[in-house]
């Protein structure tokens, strides 16, 4: 993942603020502004299923899976409790917001019950870094996946706060302006909004200074120590940023579902991020959303295409474990690496320049 | 770049034809635990559902109906997106739905954001679900716990002459709303309940939970399911436990008392109560047996329905029932067909079913005792029948809903 990323370090150095503006990959690419449109005009296209099911659900598990792209990609750590981040901060919003569930909802307006479990979440998230940025490669997998079993347990015996296993049902969602913003149309483009801020946000990051730094630290803490970065503060830092991500994330996936409970948070749930991060390749921001594209794919048709070809439904799980064993085998860094190496395939017999890594 | 595009515009046609549909068909969607610890109750609900049709047929009026199975885990949310799968992507009209206590839950305030929709309950059993704040469109057709397990505390007190008792279930609503009505009738006639211990759904090591058991107690309830009450069973056995047992309503039953090895046995002789029971001489029930062993071969099937099959029987019997009263008619939001379910008077299986005004069923209980049949198969045998079983258990509802709603402390063991 440290080669492509060399491409990201030359871009920045380029000065002026045309250069900053060409910097963006994004904007000089036909394909990319025909993705943005379809994305704008969808509700134009597909269905109230499709629509909520499909495509808010992938830029959903895609926000709390870039938030794992942004770790494990720019600051070398994998991270397993970022859905734990997400789910943290869908409780809170049930907890300090309003819902059915009278003796634990404090009734705030939304307004205030969501930044409120944005900012918990986040501390929440910081908490975890703090300890996990003490140990690396495995450990902290180990480590950020206890914190996820934890909360996920905790959550399913705990009664005054977290609901128990039934959890919190019914929660209030934002209307405002004569919006029910959780019709669908309109709730689409909030998460296509969010989907989108927290994109660019993690593109911006990783070309700042901080961002820089970040990826030093990721290559080699210890001449970045030796140049005078404070190696676990920046780890620290990184994870705060991820949390509010995840945290973004969670808070519209329970807008989505109007009800949480421990199965959301399950160690299932946390793996699956890291499935979809992988899957889509942790190299690039755009990845975590392809992976999550083809994960909801996947999970949602897997079962209706066995039975299709006479097989027994039951079985759907294994169909869903090949397809990503499948991509994995193939490529090592995802959809994305994938995609990389096709471009470079048929780059080189065309002698098409702007080859290589595809993009600066 | 040419090629992306074309891909791109490839894919939302193929989205498009998705949204086209057909009519004259009815269609329902029914749920099921078919993954995760109650999968083998989830299975046996789907044997009973199918039975119903096979002797029901799937004819309303001039329409067919059709079913769509969408899988669950017994967690709430794996409930609202099956449920949300089948209204948004196969569009049906009705819900069969779900198996599990939190599902219920879920689901029934699920349904309120959908009130054109129709909502029959499965087989789920927490109290909650239809006696607090009732959704208008959820109909639920079998019991809840608490009336499950009517007549099994004055049993064990008056005549197995149990005096103190412990209890040992699943940490949730279901199970808690059984724990709710063994305790109070258990309590009100002057037994004690010593210690009431919670694990979570999926437990697979329940060794501190066996060494915890008190020994100066004359039995310990199980209210445990599917994959956790044969992992308890294997690992109290292996322990050496030799107390006298009583169960839960899917604690005794076909999905247990059929499971594979010696485990089992260690229910011999255990008391329990339940919507059900399997050797009851009722014409109607042993038709329903029979219906049930004849539908599929032996080795895919329990010997005998369990309390899953007979729940998914009765509220697919209720829903083709009131479909054909009103000939089919969904117009007006499914006005009529909800009428129809409301007032419909269901000869179930398993006793006379029908419905008060929260929508919840009014039946039949049983207390039964676990007997081998001689060639190794478990059956619960009847006991004592009680009729007309209600929601308040008998009681006043103003001194009902003094006692608060199931949870691990509630009720209190004394006289209410």
């Amino acid at each position: 993942m440290s080669l492509v990323q060399g491409a990201h370090q030359e871009t920045s150095q380029a000065a002026g603020a045309r250069a900053v503006l060409l910097s963006w990959p994004e904007f000089n690419k036909p394909a990319v502004w025909l993705v943005a449109v379809i994305l704008l005009i969808m509700p134009f296209i597909a269905s109230g299923f499709f629509l909520i099911e499909i495509f808010a659900t992938t830029l959903i598990l895609g926000t709390i899976a870039l938030s794992l792209m942004f770790l494990a990609g720019y600051g070398g750590m994998v991270s397993l409790m970022q859905l734990t981040i997400a789910g943290f901060a869908a409780y809170m919003v049930a907890v300090f917001g309003m819902s059915a569930n009278t003796n634990i909802s404090l009734g705030w307006p939304w307004w205030l019950a969501t930044p409120m479990a944005l900012v918990l979440a986040t501390i929440f998230g910081t908490l975890g870094g703090t300890l996990a940025v003490r140990t690396e490669g495995i450990y902290t997998i180990m480590i950020t996946l206890a914190i996820g079993a934890a909360f996920y347990y905790f959550t399913n015996q705990n009664w005054p706060i977290f609901g128990g296993h039934t959890g919190i049902n019914t929660i209030a969602t934002p209307k405002f302006w004569g919006v029910d913003w959780r019709s669908d149309i309109p709730y689409y483009y909030v998460t296509l909004g969010v989907a989108a801020f927290c994109y660019f946000a993690v593109q911006y990051v990783s070309r700042a200074p901080f961002g820089l730094a970040l990826q030093g630290v990721r290559d080699n803490p210890r001449r970045m120590a030796a140049l005078g970065f404070n190696v676990n503060a920046h780890r620290v830092a990184a994870y705060a940023f991820a949390s509010f991500i995840a945290a973004l994330g969670g808070v519209l996936q329970v807008w989505n579902y109007r009800q949480i409970s421990p199965g959301s948070v399950s160690v299932g749930a946390c793996i699956d991020i890291l499935i979809i991060a992988v899957v889509g390749g942790i190299t690039r921001p755009i990845g975590p959303f392809i992976g999550a594209f083809i994960f909801v794919i996947l999970r949602t048709f897997a079962l209706d295409l066995l039975v299709k070809f006479g097989l027994d439904g039951n079985r759907f799980r294994l169909l869903i474990g090949l397809g990503f064993l499948a991509i994995v085998f193939w490529s090592s860094d995802g959809v994305i690496g994938l995609w990389e190496r096709w471009r470079r395939r048929t780059a080189t017999p065309d002698k098409r320049p702007g080859g290589g890594h595809g993009h600066g | 770049m040419l090629r992306s595009c074309a891909v791109l515009v490839a894919l939302s046609s193929l989205l498009l034809s998705g949204a086209a549909m057909a009519q004259e068909k009815i269609k329902v969607g029914v749920t099921a635990t078919l993954e995760g610890t109650y999968t083998v109750l989830g299975e046996d609900g789907i044997r009973g559902h199918q039975t119903a049709i096979n002797t029901l047929g799937k004819k309303v009026g001039d329409k067919e109906l059709e079913f769509i199975i969408a899988s669950t885990d017994a967690t709430p949310d794996s409930a609202i997106r099956a449920v949300r799968k089948l209204i948004e992507q196969d569009k049906v009209q009705i819900l069969l739905s779900p198996l599990s206590g939190d599902e219920g839950i879920a689901v029934k305030n699920f349904a309120k954001t959908r009130p054109e929709l129709t909502f029959v309950n499965a087989a789920s059993g927490a109290q909650e679900t239809t006696y607090v704040d009732p959704a208008p469109n959820f109909f639920r057709f079998n019991m809840d716990g608490a009336q499950w397990q009517v007549g099994l505390g004055k049993y064990a007190y008056e005549t197995k002459g149990y005096r103190k008792i412990a209890t040992v279930g699943e940490d949730y609503s279901f199970i808690y709303t059984q724990v709710f009505g063994l305790v109070l009738e258990f309590c009100g006639a002057g037994g004690q309940v010593t210690n009431r211990q919670w694990v979570p759904l999926g437990t697979k090591d329940f060794a501190s939970v066996i060494a915890a058991l008190p020994d100066d107690v004359d039995a310990i309830y199980l209210g445990l399911g599917g994959a956790d009450a044969v992992n308890f069973l294997n690992q109290y056995q292996q322990a050496g436990g030799k107390a006298h047992l009583m169960g839960g309503s899917i604690m005794v039953d076909q999905t247990i008392l059929s499971a594979k090895g010696n485990a089992k046995n260690a229910l011999l002789g255990t008391i329990a109560a339940s919507g059900q029971a399997d050797t009851w001489e009722d014409p109607g029930w042993q038709k329903f047996v029979k219906a049930y062993q004849d539908a599929f071969p032996p080795n895919k099937r329990f010997p005998s329905p369990s309390l899953l099959a007979t729940n998914y029987y009765g509220s697919t019997m209720a829903l083709i029932l009131a479909l054909r009263q009103v000939n089919g008619d969904l117009s007006n939001n499914q006005a009529k067909l909800k009428e129809a379910l409301a007032k419909i008077e269901l000869d179930a299986p398993n006793g006379k079913i029908k419905l008060d005004s929260n929508r919840q069923a009014i039946g039949t209980n049983f207390v039964t005792e676990v007997v081998d049949d001689g060639k190794g198969a478990l059956f619960s045998k009847v006991v004592k029948v009680i009729p007309n079983v209600n929601q308040t258990l008998g009681y006043d509802p103003a001194v009902f809903s003094k006692i608060g709603l199931p949870s691990r402390t509630v009720p209190e063991c004394k006289k209410y």
